[in-house]
């Protein structure tokens, strides 16, 4: 079957089987941010939006989007780098392998809620699994880019 | 992985209803845990173009289309005022996010999981369900029906809730629940249910009127001692069928001073 879709601002079509699945899709189409973690529904590497919401891509059928607006953490590289550099300053990475469906989702958050509290911050990424990091440095980057953000406090991070 | 040759994505409930009675093809709702299945079927009937993902208010009821995904429920301001914020409580354990922007209410209550928080908390409340072939039927009910070949349109939810409150207990954050609890006064009469026992939600009504003088500490606790006393647990790797069944007086006794004061989580 033949689907139609906006990837990152580009029209695609592309002839795909019934069952293909979104995320072998995407990397199919070189968006490699999309990352295969447990396919069991529960990590959030595959995070990408389908018409502006997070969604899991290893859950997903690709002829479902046939129509949709899908962008991967390649098409967000502006807020990516700008948030990126807080979650680096903070020590948030190790290996990095869960950082962009992390990245995608804090942007869907940062999108909904411009000012989440700490529990709000930790409610919304709970679906982000880190094997590394322990979270802690995670949710530091988040709240000293919010403050930056907010003109709490002037850029301090090599961009 | 789940397999399939065919994707139908339908425009009207009678060609998904057709498509539907061959047993090969199956409906597609959320579509999650893809690579936990081993199969091949036939084709999946795609609901997504059907406008069944809208959640109405009528003047007596909640009318929850069965492609509403869990995270519309949490996030409806009109479900919230109106449950005190339980159906919120119910679903933003689960998982997170984007699994709740996929998972839908039909999905859930179709597939009568007994991990289900949904149904719980629906069960609790006197839903019914809105079947294409079948017309409307209690979810009590539904869930004691076989899988069939009907299309699950929407959940009604009558305007018949005096206060509720929903409770559970997880081994970790979204995790699925080791037990749910949901207790309601509908229509004057209190109900609750007890899920992930671990098969799917039971629902208890005070048919004896031990709460019938309200909430108080001894009606509370008599009518969790008799929700204790009669639910059937079962054991699995989470939690064993003694703790369940304990925990449930628990979770019952929290559910309903929860509502005492206010209904509030």
């Amino acid at each position: 079957m033949e689907i139609t879709f906006q990837l990152n601002g580009k029209k695609i079509t592309r002839s795909i089987e019934s069952d293909t699945i979104l995320l072998d899709l995407l990397r199919e189409l070189k968006c490699y941010s999309v990352k295969r973690g447990c396919e069991t529904s529960n990590c959030g590497l595959c995070t990408v939006f389908v018409n502006e919401k997070p969604i899991l891509s290893c859950s997903t059928i690709a002829a479902r989007v046939n129509g949709a607006e899908v962008v991967t953490l390649e098409g967000l590289q502006d807020e990516a780098k700008a948030f990126g550099a807080y979650v680096a300053d903070e020590g948030a990475e190790q290996c990095g392998f869960c950082n962009p469906g992390f990245m995608m989702n804090a942007i869907a958050m940062f999108r909904e809620n411009p000012d989440p509290t700490d529990d709000e911050i930790r409610e919304y990424l709970s679906g982000n699994l880190c094997r590394c990091s322990g979270y802690e440095g995670q949710l530091r980057g988040i709240k000293a880019y919010l403050a930056y953000k907010k003109g709490e406090v002037q850029n301090h991070v090599t961009q | 992985m789940l397999r399939f040759k065919q994707y139908y994505r339908v425009e009207t409930i009678d060609e998904a209803y057709e498509l539907n009675q061959k047993k090969a093809n199956h409906i597609m709702a959320g579509n999650l845990w893809l690579r936990q299945q081993n199969r091949t079927i036939g084709g999946v009937i795609d609901l997504s173009d059907l406008g069944l993902d809208q959640i109405e208010e009528t003047e007596d009821a909640f009318v929850i289309g069965a492609m509403v995904t869990l995270r519309q429920i949490e996030c409806s301001e009109a479900l919230a005022q109106y449950l005190n914020g339980a159906a919120r409580e119910s679903v933003r354990h689960i998982v997170g996010v984007q699994f709740r922007n996929l998972a839908t209410v039909g999905g859930s209550l179709y597939g009568r999981y007994g991990f289900s928080d949904v149904l719980t908390l629906f069960l609790a409340l006197g839903a019914k369900v809105r079947l294409y072939h079948t017309g409307e039927v209690e979810l009590a009910d539904y869930v004691d029906q076989k899988l069939d070949r009907d299309v699950l349109e929407a959940v009604i939810l009558p305007k018949k809730v005096e206060g509720c409150s929903y409770q559970c207990i997880r081994n970790s954050e979204t995790d699925f629940p080791v037990l749910t609890c949901c207790m309601a006064k509908v229509n004057g009469v209190y109900q609750g249910t007890i899920g992930a026992r671990p098969g799917r939600a039971v629902l208890f009504r005070d048919e004896t009127g031990l709460l019938k003088d309200g909430i108080n500490e001894e009606s509370v606790a008599a009518f969790a001692d008799y929700v204790r006393t009669h639910v059937v647990t079962g054991s699995n790797y989470r939690a064993g069928a003694e703790y369940r069944r304990k925990m449930s007086g628990v979770l019952t006794k929290r559910a309903l001073m929860a509502i005492k004061e206010g209904g509030l989580n």
